[in-house]
């Protein structure tokens, strides 16, 4: 299965771990050093992907979006989700001093586990999490065959 | 000039998963008070605690996917949940502190006690 790099946002830590003021230091030290996840194509969001009997679903971590900010499309079987989301930083009075959220347009695309119909393709966006399911193709199914033993 | 500044995290008493991801955070400032933007996919409404405490104010954020298992082939999101702790500054009025989920986004507001509104003082 091929997969589009993913970069994440955020690194786990321990609640009894350092100072987080010190995390905070190394962390933006790093981002000058090496291109971050803004750099480049754009930042990248957390991508799941489930598969049962019938169905193959894909989740996408995207806080902060509206559904008509995602754009969903199928070729074979590459799934591409991508969108954008949009800063509403310039419209805001006052003064920002932490930025740490990422803005702009997005892409990732995925190789599915199994053929699906592309036209049973549903997309649900709730509590930032966009979660498309796919009917598998007939052929993917997993099919009963009964033996009988003599 | 920051006013809200990030503390180390007081140990909580969670016995399964003491493990928490920082959620990224966007802090804006103007004259009523500040307004914080805490990134928490995966976390529905229910899932959100907020406390003030100390001069304290942790948010957390519990995911409802946490232990979902079944069927995985591929996961990049985090299981932990979403666990951030500011000190803020003694002019917010903490009774006026209101917090929204939409779409995974948190947003806490928190307003300036009226007292430490900048005020004009005549001289009798």
């Amino acid at each position: 299965m091929r997969l589009i790099s993913y970069q994440p946002q955020v690194s786990p830590w321990t609640s009894f771990d350092r100072l987080s003021s010190l995390r905070d230091l190394l962390d933006s030290a790093f981002q000058l050093a090496s291109p971050g996840p803004q750099t480049g194509r754009g930042w990248a969001p957390a991508l799941d992907i489930y598969e049962d009997a019938d169905h193959v679903t894909v989740k996408l971590e995207a806080a902060g979006l509206k559904k008509e900010d995602f754009d969903i499309s199928l070729h074979d079987d590459n799934l591409t989700v991508s969108g954008e989301r949009k800063s509403e930083t310039e419209e805001r009075e006052g003064e920002s001093f932490r930025s740490e959220r990422f803005f702009g347009q997005f892409s990732r695309t995925v190789t599915l586990p199994a053929p699906v119909k592309a036209d049973g393709v549903t997309a649900t966006y709730a509590d930032g999490v966009l979660t498309v399911t796919l009917p598998k193709a007939e052929e993917a199914k997993p099919r009963k065959i009964e033996v009988n033993v003599k | 000039m920051s006013q809200i500044v990030e503390t180390k995290p007081a140990p909580v008493a969670r016995t399964t998963n003491a493990n928490f991801i920082v959620p990224a955070v966007n802090i804006h400032q103007n004259g009523d008070g500040y307004t914080l933007e805490v990134e928490m996919p995966g976390v529905p409404k229910g899932g959100v605690e907020v406390t003030f405490e100390d001069g304290k104010l942790t948010l957390v954020g519990r995911r409802t996917n946490a232990g979902d298992r079944e069927g995985l082939v591929h996961r990049e999101s985090p299981e932990a949940d979403y666990r951030r702790v500011f000190d803020l500054d003694p002019s917010i009025d903490s009774s006026r502190i209101d917090a929204t989920i939409e779409q995974g986004l948190l947003t806490v507001r928190l307003p300036k006690a009226e007292s430490a509104k900048p005020r004009r003082i005549t001289v009798g």
